[in-house]
C-alpha cells in the first residue's frame, strides 16, 4: 500500500531545517487504548527544538490520541515517550506538565465562569522563559481589549488566540497545538501562522495536528501522516515538491 | 404594631427568627454539599454525619479536655475536616474511575457506620451541650436571644468568606476551573488529585462547624444529623447542585419559608420544602441557580 512505513518507523529522520537541535520529543512503539478499543497501533516520530512538526491525516486517524497520550490523558498505553530525554512512563499529567510541553486541544478549553484574563493567567508558570503578560497582549492585542469579558463571550478566533496565548506564559517549550486553524476565518488563519512562525523564530518547538493541508504546508518544517493509528509516511518541506504525488496519494487528496 | 396580617408581631418575627436559625444550617450544609459535588461529583451522604460529629468533638473537647464552645469553633472543623481528608484520600479517590452511584454508597454506608457507632456508645437521647451566649437583645416586639442572633451572622459570614474564596481568589478559581474541565487543568500542572481531597476536606469541615453551631440550640445526639440531611438535599436541590451563591440563598431563604409556614399553616411546615422542591423541579430541573453538567 504505501511505501514509506520503513524509513518512518526506522526513526533515522535526516536533520531537518530550523532545527538539528536536541531531542524535544521522541515516540517509540507507542499504543493506546480507550477502554477496550485500540486507538493507537504503532506511533514512531521525532520532534527537534525549534521544529515545526505536523500531523496529517483523516479524522479519527489517531493524531489527537497522539497527542493526548505525550501530555498523559490516556489511561492505558504502552511504549515510549521521551520528552527532551526524560521518559514519561507512569507519570501522572500534571507532573508531564513539569517536564516542559503544553497543550492547547481542538475544543480550546475556555473556562466559561472565567473572563479572558482570568482564563489567561489560569495556567502556572512552571518555568523562566514564557512570554510576559505584557508581552502576550502586544503579540494579541484583542485579547487586551477583551480582557474582561467572560472566556466564552469571545469569537472562535479570539478563543483560538486566548487558547494558544495562555500556554505562551507557562515557560513550556513544547507546544501541543490540536488543530488550530479549524472553523477559522482566513484572516485569523493566516495571523495563526505568523503567530507559529513567530514563535518558531524564538525557540518554541510546535508539534499541531492540522486537516488544512494548505496551511500546513506552508509552515510545518516536517510532516507525518496518521493512518488507523500508524505512521504511514513521513516527508520533508523541502521534499513537498519531488515527492508531490506520494503525498497526495498519502493523503487522499 | 400589634398585628401583621392577623398573625402577632411578636409571633412574625419570632417564628422568622426560628426559620432564618435552620435556614443558616440550611445554607451551610448544602453549601458544602455543593462544593463537594461541584468538583468531585459525589453526593456525599456521609455530611449529616460529619455534621453529627462536628457536634460530638464539641462536646468531648469540653467533656474531657475543659475546653468551651470558642474553643470547639476553631478546633472541631479541622477534626472533621481532617477525616474528610484521610477518607477522600484512602476510599473515595479509588471510586472516581467508576459509576458515580459507587462513590454515593459508600459515603451513605460510612454515614450509618458513624452513627451507629456513635448510637452504640452514646444511644439516641441527646446530651446537653451548654450555651456560650446568654442573654438577648430586646427589639421592641421581642426579644431575640443572643446565642441566635450569633448563628444567624456566623452561618452568614461564614457563607460569605467561601463565597469569596470561591469566586475571588486564585485557588478557587483553579477550583472552579477543574469543575469545568479537570483533565485540561492537569496537564497546565495543576493537582487535581490534591485539590480534590481538599475540596472533599473543606466541606467536611463546614459540617463539622455547622455541627459545632447546633450543639447548644439541638441535643448533641446520634441522629441529629439524619434528620437535618434530607431537608438539606432537598434544599440542595431546589437551589442547584453545584451553585455556592444557589446554596446561600436558596438555604436562607428556605428556611424563612418553613418558619413562616408554621404560623400560617402548621401542619405544612414539615413538607412544605419538599412541595417547594416539586414545584421547582417541575419548571427549573437543573435548580434555581444551576447550570446543566
Amino acid at each position: 500500500m504505501t511505501t514509506s512505513n520503513e524509513s518512518a518507523a526506522a526513526g533515522t529522520i535526516d536533520a531537518p531545517r530550523g532545527g538539528g537541535g536536541r531531542e524535544m520529543l521522541h515516540i517509540a512503539d507507542l499504543r493506546a487504548w480507550y477502554g477496550e478499543t485500540v486507538a493507537l497501533q504503532k506511533i514512531d516520530l521525532e520532534v527537534r527544538e525549534g521544529e515545526v512538526v505536523c500531523l496529517l491525516g483523516r479524522n479519527g486517524a489517531g493524531k489527537t490520541t497522539t497527542l493526548r497520550a505525550i501530555v498523559g490523558l490516556m489511561a492505558r498505553r504502552q511504549g515510549t515517550i521521551r520528552l527532551q530525554g526524560r521518559p514519561t512512563e507512569g507519570l501522572a499529567p500534571e507532573a508531564i506538565a513539569r517536564l516542559g510541553v503544553a497543550w492547547c486541544p481542538e475544543e480550546r478549553g475556555i473556562f466559561a465562569s472565567l473572563s479572558t484574563e482570568e482564563n489567561l493567567l489560569l495556567p502556572p508558570v512552571l518555568h523562566p522563559g514564557g512570554l510576559s503578560v505584557a508581552e502576550i497582549y502586544q503579540l494579541f492585542p484583542n485579547l487586551h481589549t477583551r480582557r474582561h469579558s467572560p472566556g466564552t463571550r469571545l469569537s472562535g478566533g479570539e478563543q483560538q488566540m486566548l487558547a494558544i496565548a495562555r500556554i505562551l506564559r507557562t515557560g513550556a517549550r513544547l507546544l501541543l497545538l490540536d488543530e488550530p486553524t479549524e472553523g477559522l476565518a482566513p484572516v485569523i488563519v493566516q495571523k495563526i501562522g505568523q503567530t507559529i512562525r513567530l514563535l518558531r523564530e524564538r525557540g518554541w518547538t510546535v508539534l499541531m495536528v492540522e486537516q488544512n493541508f494548505r496551511f500546513a504546508s506552508r509552515l510545518a518544517d516536517r510532516f507525518y501522516v496518521v493512518e488507523e493509528g500508524h505512521v504511514a509516511g513521513h516527508f520533508r518541506q523541502d521534499e513537498l515538491a519531488a515527492r508531490r504525488h506520494e503525498v497526495e496519494a498519502l493523503l487522499g487528496l | 404594631m400589634d398585628t401583621v396580617f392577623g398573625i402577632p408581631t411578636a409571633a412574625l418575627v419570632g417564628q422568622l427568627m426560628v426559620g432564618l436559625i435552620n435556614g443558616s444550617f440550611y445554607a451551610l450544609m448544602s453549601l458544602g454539599l455543593s462544593i463537594i459535588f461541584g468538583l468531585l461529583h459525589v453526593v456525599n451522604f456521609a455530611h449529616g454525619a460529619q455534621y453529627m460529629l462536628g457536634a460530638f468533638v464539641a462536646w468531648a473537647l469540653l467533656q474531657y479536655l475543659g475546653l468551651g464552645y470558642w474553643w470547639a469553633l476553631l478546633i472541631a472543623p479541622v477534626v472533621v475536616g481532617c477525616f474528610g481528608l484521610v477518607f477522600e484520600r484512602l476510599f473515595l479517590r479509588r471510586l472516581y474511575a467508576l459509576d458515580h452511584v459507587y462513590a454515593l454508597l459508600l459515603t451513605f454506608g460510612v454515614a450509618l457506620l458513624m452513627e451507629g457507632g456513635f448510637r452504640l456508645q452514646f444511644g439516641v437521647s441527646g446530651q446537653p451541650y451548654p450555651n456560650p451566649l446568654s442573654g438577648g437583645l430586646d427589639v421592641g416586639v421581642t426579644f431575640l436571644p443572643m446565642y441566635r442572633v450569633w448563628v444567624i451572622l456566623a452561618a452568614l459570614a461564614m457563607c460569605l468568606a467561601t463565597w469569596f474564596f470561591i469566586e475571588k481568589t486564585r485557588l478557587g478559581g483553579y477550583l472552579r476551573a477543574a469543575n469545568e474541565n479537570a483533565p485540561l487543568m492537569r496537564t497546565f500542572g495543576i493537582n487535581v488529585p490534591r485539590m480534590l481531597m481538599l475540596t472533599y476536606g473543606l466541606g467536611v469541615g463546614l459540617a463539622g462547624f455547622s455541627g459545632v453551631m447546633a450543639a447548644p440550640i439541638y441535643q448533641v445526639s446520634p441522629l441529629m444529623g439524619s434528620n437535618l440531611i434530607i431537608v438539606v438535599f432537598a434544599v440542595v436541590v431546589i437551589g442547584g447542585m453545584g451553585s455556592i451563591m444557589g446554596s446561600i440563598v436558596t438555604g436562607f431563604a428556605l428556611g424563612a419559608i418553613e418558619g413562616l409556614t408554621k404560623l400560617i399553616y402548621p401542619d405544612g411546615a414539615g413538607v412544605v420544602i419538599f412541595v417547594v422542591m416539586i414545584l421547582v423541579l417541575a419548571v427549573r430541573p437543573h435548580g434555581l441557580f444551576g447550570r446543566a453538567h
